[in-house]
Order: structure tokens, then C-alpha cells, then sequence
């Protein structure tokens, strides 16, 4: 297929939602629906809440609904546990035509009933699929019916697939926390010292590296949300004395409604890159404020840079000159890796998100060079005319977007569940560069064939890569 | 690590833990993407979507393309209606593909939306087809998806036109991968014939690397191939789940003939399916397939003993593991539990007869043995904590139990998520068998040689 003509856009409505940096600053249609009839990369409210909540490692993860929804969320998620290994099972009711006729609620019941017995879980997690929100379930119900008979926590999310966008189901999670959360004693003591980190997922076990930074620095992580996290973890998150925010597009909500509720300040921090990670451990260390937390955190810094900041600058030269391209799913992400990609010497032609928010893509704009496209809610044949177009190098995406990459003889890496290295902190720079590195400058795109036919910007792209020897 | 399943049975009737099936729509999908330039469209949310094409893409690894109604609250409440109208018309005039494969979701089938009406009531530019299968995940599988939107295609596009029947052969590979449609039409083309298969993922799912993405690859069946189903003087169906409904609507609409055979996996399914080629169509089984037979049944007979009374539990999709089950059964292994996800099959069932076929083998071959249609890998978990086998066989997600009980495991199936190659390389036909073997034994020998002591560590085996 020939790719679409940005002029020539069949569809009006997605003209709004793409733009070049040039000297006006158009408002990007962002946070809008998609169009029905085109190849989104957009997913559903439920898959946000399930990717959420799925890290709470010793919950009973209980979808309800027919069995696709937990079949293609079986896993997935790449998050890391300490503990309990119980939410990398896969719990559906598994609604029948019967169920949808005469309600599901019994066999929910039932469902609970018998996997309370069977793995005796301190907390449930039921979520609602499309269907359920159709046929009217009364989730609340089942849900306090059952909490009351096991006295345990059994929470529901109110995730019908149809109610929104991925966005949308970051909230109904960030909701079913905050019931969690909630102190049976309002007035809780609040812990000094210790902060709450909120929007990571321990993927390839990233919580874990910034909680030893943390401790390096005398500062107590009392819980992150949600990676490695347990249900008991979670419930002490009220005594926290900060809230630090790393994915925002899944938390920020979640971050004000604590602020508002226990009185909880929150930051936006990124452990995304040498620069960030460095800037935000002074920022944590300048909030609790006392000189000797600082002067941890600068011996830290110091030393991590000085045992990374080679290898990343090494990188650099290997890499000086390659473009990159971006389609990530949240504003913040997109942001980070912009910077990121700017520590090792690399531009970035070409950024989009699923589901970022005007402010977010405000940033965007502020922080690219002029003539990169700026897209939200991109489709795979707006990708591909902008990865050729722009002659980029790499796309960072998600698992979709993979193998699209792949085909344009472009390098790929994922910054999602697939993640195989952490990419956060210091040690994450050095493994995003190497990762970088190792995808960009291999030898197989050597035997890509570029036909014959091929127009002019394709030069140094596809195929024609020069080789680099390390 | 990752063993959180108790040895007790008790009875289960709330639902399913670790499942052995998936939704109906993405078998769909699946189908769908085998007829040449065709954008399957789920009418649904937009996770739906989100979802399949991610679970394709991971098992393929190939880009999976296909569109979205994208439904919102108001289409839930008012109806599908004015999603797939202006869907149909942007994906024409964004994608232009000839043909656009609409499939339901639960959501649609829920709120009761009627495709048939809409699509004739849309705009659809000339020459351009809209054809749509009612595939709701509360009932049946992936395997039903795939079953239902190959009737689709029947129903929407075989005609019958001539007086007489064409010599040539309708053959519906089932839910199998675009490597083993390829070696089915390889078997076909050796035998002379003239077939049309349906679907085709072969060129699609499995599309060569030219520095250049194609919307849509080379590959699948053409449109005025599947109109020309109708006029074949015989429909092979090969697995009842997944391709028997469609070759018995052909027969009911078109008079072609349909014949039902197991998937072709190992040496006795195999020939089943060139016997009936060659009594149908009065052809010779050429040289090179006796070749290839003989070179299988030699190199079963050379390796026999190690398969012998070797315990193996199976799990998958129906049709693939009546296959393996006949297979394993001819090398003298013991399948002691075969399980699927997918309804139906349970005895006294409305659809095929899973338990029955398989119990069949099972007391032929003097073994006793558990078979279960819609069950859980739990469950199989569990059968298998209590009586251990030597053996597994089934998709990716076998790798939990696998790794708890430490058993041998050969990941055949949808889908294969840590794995790549399967999707290039058979698993039916003769040679299809040869690479079973060469899984199968790899992996029991493996184990011989990790858990020999020094003394027992030896060269030749």
C-alpha cells in the first residue's frame, strides 16, 4: 500500500491530530475518541485498569466477563514480584450466552467463594468487562456481599471496556486503589522520611533499583504503585510524607486525589536517562531538606555518574547522527525518552501517544527541533509514512508496533511490558544505550533489500545503513 | 516459582483459572487475514481490537492490521449502528482494501446490532465487498471465531455457476499456521491437483522482509478463487472444529460434496488425506510423498525406543491435538491427559465429539486416560500433580506447569509467544511428523543427558 498523503488525508477528522514544529504552535486534538473504521493502536478502559492494577502481586485477579479479556491479559505484564506469584495466574468467570441472559452475578459469587478457599488471598480484584456493564451486574454488591463473608478486601473495578479509553481505566484502577488505601483510622501517624512511588511497575525489576537509591539516600520507599506491591504494602500508603510520580498518564489522577484526601504532596520525577535521574534524586532529597539527605543523594549521583556517564558518552559517538522515532502510550513516557535520546546524541524526527493530554503535548513541542511530526493516536500507516519520510533510525514502541518497524527495516525497542532490561535510573541509561546500540547498529539490516524502485529519501535508511564496528 | 496451584481437587464451577482457549473473535481475525487484500474489522471496543492484533502480532510476529467501530458509551446504549456505517466507509476510503471482514464482539452480540442489515444499508464503493461473521465470546473459542468467519466467506462469496463440476478441490486447513497451509498446498500441488484452499495466511502472516511495510502482503486467497469455491467438485475439511461447518454449508448451498478429516498431523492422518485425494480425483500419490512417507516411518522404527510408554499430557486447540493424540499413540507413548479449552466437545455435546474420538483411541491402544473438553490448564495442573507424566505438549503457557513439575515440554499450538520459528515450519504431513519427532525426542533426550550421573552420561542414545 502506498503510504497516506498527510495533505491528502481521506479522513478530515485526523488532520487536527498531526503537525509539524514549525514557527506557530497549532493545539493538537488530543484526548478525544478515536474514528471508528481506522487502524488504531488505542486500546480499552479495561486493559488501562488491568495493566494498573496487575503488579499487586498477591491479589486474585478476577476478570469478569467472557474469557478473552483475561485470556489476552494472562501475563503480560512483565512486572517483577519479591512475594507471591498469585497475579500471574489468569481468573475469569467465563460468561456463557446463559450469563449474559440472566446475569452473571451468581456465578461471580460463586467464583469468589471458591477462589478465596482455594488460595486464601487477603484482597480480590474483580473487574468489569463490557458485557457486565451492558447486562447490568451490580458488582458493588457481590463485591461487599463477599468482603463481608471472607473479611477480607474484595474491590471492584469499573472497567467496561466501551466507557472510554485506555485513560479512563487508569482511573477506575487509581479508584479501586484508593478504596484500598483508605485507614480505618483516619487519622493516621505519618511516617517521616518515607515516600510513596507512584507509576512504576517494577518491569524487569525498575522499582527495585530506585528503592536501593532511595536507601542509599536514608529515604524509606513505603510502597510503590503498583510493581511489587502487596496488599498490605498498599494499605499503609496513607503514612507516607511525599508522592513521587513516575508514569503520569497513570497517576497523576491518583497523586491529587491523595493530596486532596491525606494531605499527601506529590512530584513528577523521571528515573528516565542520567540527566532526569540525577535531577529528581535532588529534588527528593531537597523536599525532606535536611543537609545530610542531600549530600547522600550528591555522593550517589556523583558516583553513578562517574561509573556510567562514560559508557552512555561512548555510546554517543557510536550512535551520533541516528534518528528516532517515538509512539508510546502515555505524554510523559514520550517525554522522557525525547531527553533520553538526547543524552546519546540522537534526534528524534517523529512523536506520538495513545493517549497523552494537551499540556503534555505542549512540552513535546517546547522540548523537539523544528520539522519533527507531533501526532496523537497515530495508526500504522501514519507511522510508516513518518518513520520513512523523516529517514528515522528506530521507533521505540510497544508490541504492536514491533514488527511494523521490522518491515521498514527500521531498529525497534520496547518501552513496555516487553521491556527485557530495566531502563530506569542510572544502570537503565546504560542499558537503554547499549539496547539502543545493540538494535540500531546490528548487522542484519544489511540484508534488507531495498527495491530498485526506491524513492530518494530512502537514502541512509533502510539497508543502506553504514555499519559501525564497536 | 509460579506454583501456586494446590494438589486437591475440588470441584469448580465459578468460572476458569489459566485458560485453554480464548475468544471467539480472534479466531475471526485470524480467518479473515487469509483472503488476499482484506482488512478484518471488529465491531467492538476498542481493546478488542487492541487485543487480537497484539496477540497475533506476538505469536506471528508479523504486523497485524485490521480496524475498529471503536464503540463508546452512546454506541452501547443507541447501537452500533452509526460506528460500522461510517467505519465502512473510512476503511475504503483510508485502506482501500477489496475485501473488509466484519466480526462481533460480545458488546455488539450483547446490545443486538444486525450486521446483515447495516452492511446492505451502507455505502459501499463499487466493486468492494463487506462480508461479516456474528462471532460472540460467550460462546465457543477462538476455534469457533475461525469456524464462523470461514462460513462467512462461504456464505457471502462461493456460487455455484457451472453445469458441471470443475475438477478441482476446496481444502480448508483449519487453525493452523501459514507454515503448514503451506505444506498442505506443497502435498496437493505434488499430487497434480487443482484446489483452492480457504483461509490462506501463507504470504501473509509469514511475509518475506523487502525494506518496505505492506498493508496488505502478497498472500491469502483471492476473491474470484473463494466466488469459484462453488463450482469444486469437493470440499476436504481437515479438523471438524474449525473447518467442517464451512465445508457443510458449501455442500448445502452449492451441492459441492464435503469430506471431514483429521488435521494431518502424523503418519496415519496423513495418509488419510492422500487417500482421499487420490480416490477422489483418480490421481497417483507421486514418488517423492511414498519418499517422504517411507523416510518417516524409517525414522520412527530407528527411534522407537525411546518413545515407548512415555506418559504425555496434551493441551490446545481440538483438531491439532486429536492429531498429536493419534501421533504420540503411534510412536507407543501413553497420552494420559488430553485437555482443550474449547466447548462442545464434551460427550453428548452439540459439536464434534473431542472426548469421545479421543477416549476411542485411548481404549484401542489399551490406556486409560483423562480426557476433558472445556476444561482449564488448572485443572491439568492438577492431574498432573497427582499422577506425573514424562511429557507436555501444548502452546506457551505450558511453561508454568512445565517449569513446576519439571517435566519436558514441546510448545506446539496458538499461541507461542517465547518461542519463534513455528510459525515457518510444519507441523502436518510427513514431513511435519519428522520435525514432531525431532521436538518430541530432543526434548526427553535433553532431560536423559541433565539428570544422567557421570557414570551414566553417554554418547550414543
Amino acid at each position: 500500500m502506498k503510504a497516506v498523503n498527510l495533505l491528502e488525508l481521506p479522513v478530515e477528522e485526523r488532520k487536527e491530530s498531526i503537525y509539524a514544529k514549525g514557527k506557530q504552535k497549532p493545539n493538537l486534538k488530543c484526548d478525544t475518541d478515536s474514528i471508528a473504521g481506522v487502524v488504531s493502536q488505542r486500546a480499552c478502559v479495561y486493559c488501562g485498569a488491568r495493566v494498573v492494577l496487575n503488579p499487586v502481586t498477591d491479589a486474585v485477579h478476577l476478570v469478569h466477563g467472557p474469557i478473552g479479556c483475561a485470556s489476552y491479559t494472562w501475563d503480560i505484564r512483565g512486572a517483577l514480584s519479591s512475594g507471591s506469584d498469585l497475579y500471574r495466574f489468569s481468573f475469569s468467570t467465563d460468561l456463557k450466552e446463559q450469563d449474559v441472559i440472566f446475569g452473571g452475578e451468581k456465578k461471580l459469587a460463586l467464583a469468589i467463594d471458591e477462589l478465596v478457599l482455594k488460595y486464601n488471598p487477603k484482597l480480590v480484584f474483580v473487574y468489569s468487562t463490557c458485557i457486565v456493564g451492558v447486562i447490568g451486574d451490580d458488582l458493588e454488591m457481590v463485591c461487599r456481599v463477599a468482603a463481608r463473608k471472607h473479611g477480607i478486601d474484595v474491590i471492584p473495578v469499573q472497567s467496561s471496556g466501551f466507557a472510554g479509553n485506555k485513560s479512563a481505566g487508569y482511573r477506575a484502577a487509581c479508584d479501586a486503589l484508593l478504596r484500598l488505601i483508605e485507614p480505618k483510622n483516619k487519622k493516621e501517624v505519618k511516617k517521616s522520611k518515607s515516600l510513596n512511588y507512584l507509576g512504576d511497575f517494577n518491569l524487569a525489576g525498575e522499582v527495585w533499583i530506585i528503592k536501593s537509591y532511595l536507601r542509599e539516600m536514608d529515604i524509606d520507599m513505603n510502597v510503590a504503585f503498583t510493581g511489587d506491591s502487596s496488599c498490605a504494602a498498599l494499605k499503609t500508603a496513607a503514612k507516607a510524607s511525599l508522592n513521587i510520580v513516575q508514569c503520569t498518564g497513570s497517576m497523576f489522577y491518583l497523586a491529587g486525589k491523595m493530596e486532596q484526601i491525606y494531605g499527601i504532596p506529590y512530584m513528577n520525577i523521571s528515573f528516565l536517562g542520567l540527566e532526569d535521574t540525577a535531577e529528581s534524586l535532588r529534588k527528593i532529597a531537597k523536599f525532606f531538606g535536611d543537609p545530610e539527605t542531600m549530600c547522600k543523594a550528591e555522593e550517589l549521583i556523583e558516583r553513578e555518574i562517574n561509573a556510567n556517564g562514560d559508557i552512555v558518552r561512548g555510546y554517543r559517538e557510536k550512535l551520533r547522527g541516528k534518528k528516532a522515532a517515538v509512539y508510546v502510550g502515555g505524554g510523559f513516557k514520550a517525554i522522557s525518552l525525547i531527553k533520553q535520546f538526547r543524552e546519546i546524541g540522537i534526534d528524534v524526527v517523529m512523536v506520538g501517544t495513545q493517549t497523552g493530554r494537551q499540556e503534555e503535548y505542549d512540552t513535546i513541542n517546547d522540548l523537539v527541533d523544528e520539522g519533527t511530526v507531533i501526532l496523537d493516536d497515530a495508526n500504522p500507516a501514519e507511522l510508516e509514512q513518518f518513520i520513512v519520510k523523516k529517514g528515522a533510525h528506530l521507533l521505540v514502541g510497544g508490541v504492536k508496533e514491533r514488527p511494523l518497524a521490522y518491515k521498514l527495516g527500521v531498529a525497534f525497542i520496547d518501552h513496555n511490558h516487553d521491556r527485557k532490561h530495566p531502563l530506569s535510573g542510572f544502570v537503565g541509561a546504560v542499558n537503554f544505550a547499549e539496547e539502543v546500540y545493540s538494535t540500531v547498529c546490528s548487522p542484519v539490516w544489511r540484508f534488507t533489500q531495498v527495491p530498485a524502485d526506491a524513492p530518494d529519501w530512502l537514502d541512509g535508511n533502510a539497508g543502506k545503513r553504514e555499519i559501525i564496528i564497536a | 516459582m509460579l506454583d501456586c496451584t494446590p494438589k486437591e481437587i475440588i470441584e469448580r464451577s465459578g468460572g476458569v483459572i489459566n485458560p485453554a482457549k480464548t475468544c471467539q473473535p480472534i479466531g475471526a481475525m485470524y480467518a479473515a487475514l487469509g483472503i488476499h487484500n482484506c482488512l478484518p474489522h471488529s465491531h467492538g471496543s476498542q481493546g478488542c481490537c487492541s487485543y487480537h492484533r497484539m496477540h497475533l502480532t506476538r505469536h506471528f510476529r508479523e504486523p497485524v492490521m485490521a480496524t475498529t467501530s471503536s464503540f463508546t458509551e452512546g454506541a452501547s446504549v443507541f447501537g452500533g449502528v452509526a460506528n460500522l456505517k461510517t467505519a465502512i466507509k473510512n476503511v475504503f476510503a483510508i485502506y482501500n482494501p477489496d475485501v473488509m471482514a466484519v466480526h462481533t464482539t460480545c458488546l455488539s452480540e450483547t446490545i443486538g446490532d444486525d450486521i446483515t442489515t447495516i452492511i446492505k444499508s451502507a455505502e459501499v464503493p463499487e466493486g468492494k465487498l463487506v462480508i461479516h461473521a456474528n462471532t460472540p465470546s460467550y460462546q465457543g473459542s477462538h476455534i469457533t471465531g475461525f469456524s464462523n468467519m470461514t462460513k462467512g466467506i462461504v456464505s457471502y462469496l462461493a456460487e455455484a455457476t457451472l453445469e458441471a463440476k470443475k475438477e478441482q478441490v476446496n481444502i480448508i486447513p483449519g487453525f493452523v499456521n501459514p507454515g503448514d497451509m503451506r505444506e498442505i498446498k506443497r502435498i496437493v500441488n505434488l499430487m497434480g491437483m487443482k484446489f483452492i484452499m480457504f483461509p490462506d495466511t501463507s504470504g501473509v502472516l509469514d511475509s518475506p522482509m523487502t525494506g518496505k511495510f505492506a498493508m496488505y502482503p502478497k498472500g491469502g486467497v483471492k476473491v474470484e478463487d473463494l466466488r469459484d469455491t462453488g463450482n469444486s467438485k469437493l470440499t476436504i475439511a481437515l479438523g471438524t472444529y474449525a473447518s467442517s461447518d464451512a465445508a457443510n454449508l458449501l455442500e448445502r448451498k452449492c451441492n459441492v460434496p464435503a469430506v471431514t478429516l483429521k488435521t494431518p498431523i502424523g503418519i496415519k492422518a496423513t495418509d488419510e488425506f492422500l487417500m482421499t485425494l487420490r480416490q477422489s480425483f483418480i490421481k497417483e500419490v507421486p514418488y517423492q510423498l511414498e519418499e517422504e512417507r517411507g523416510q518417516l516411518a524409517d525414522i520412527m522404527i530407528d527411534t522407537h525406543y525411546h518413545f515407548h510408554g512415555k506418559k504425555v499430557a496434551i493441551f490446545g486447540d481440538p483438531d491439532i491435538i486429536i492429531g498429536l493424540t493419534e501421533f504420540v499413540l503411534s510412536l507407543g507413548m501413553k497420552p494420559v491427559y488430553v485437555l482443550t479449552g474449547t466447548p462442545g466437545g464434551t460427550i453428548g455435546g452439540p459439536k464434534g465429539m473431542f472426548e469421545k474420538e479421543i477416549k476411542d483411541m485411548l481404549v484401542e491402544a489399551g490406556i486409560e486416560g483423562k480426557v476433558k473438553a472445556a476444561g482449564d490448564l488448572f485443572e491439568l495442573h492438577q492431574w498432573i500433580k497427582n499422577e506425573p507424566v514424562d511429557l507436555l505438549i501444548g502452546n506457551t503457557y505450558g511453561k508454568y506447569i512445565a517449569r513446576a513439575e519439571d517435566i519436558p515440554f514441546v510448545r506446539v499450538g496458538f499461541p507461542i509467544l517465547d518461542r519463534s520459528m513455528h510459525p515457518y515450519l510444519p507441523v502436518v504431513g510427513y514431513r511435519g511428523a519428522m520435525r514432531l519427532l525431532e521436538l518430541i525426542s530432543n526434548a526427553l533426550l535433553e532431560r536423559v543427558d541433565r539428570d544422567a550421573r557421570d557414570e551414566d552420561f553417554e554418547l550414543v542414545m
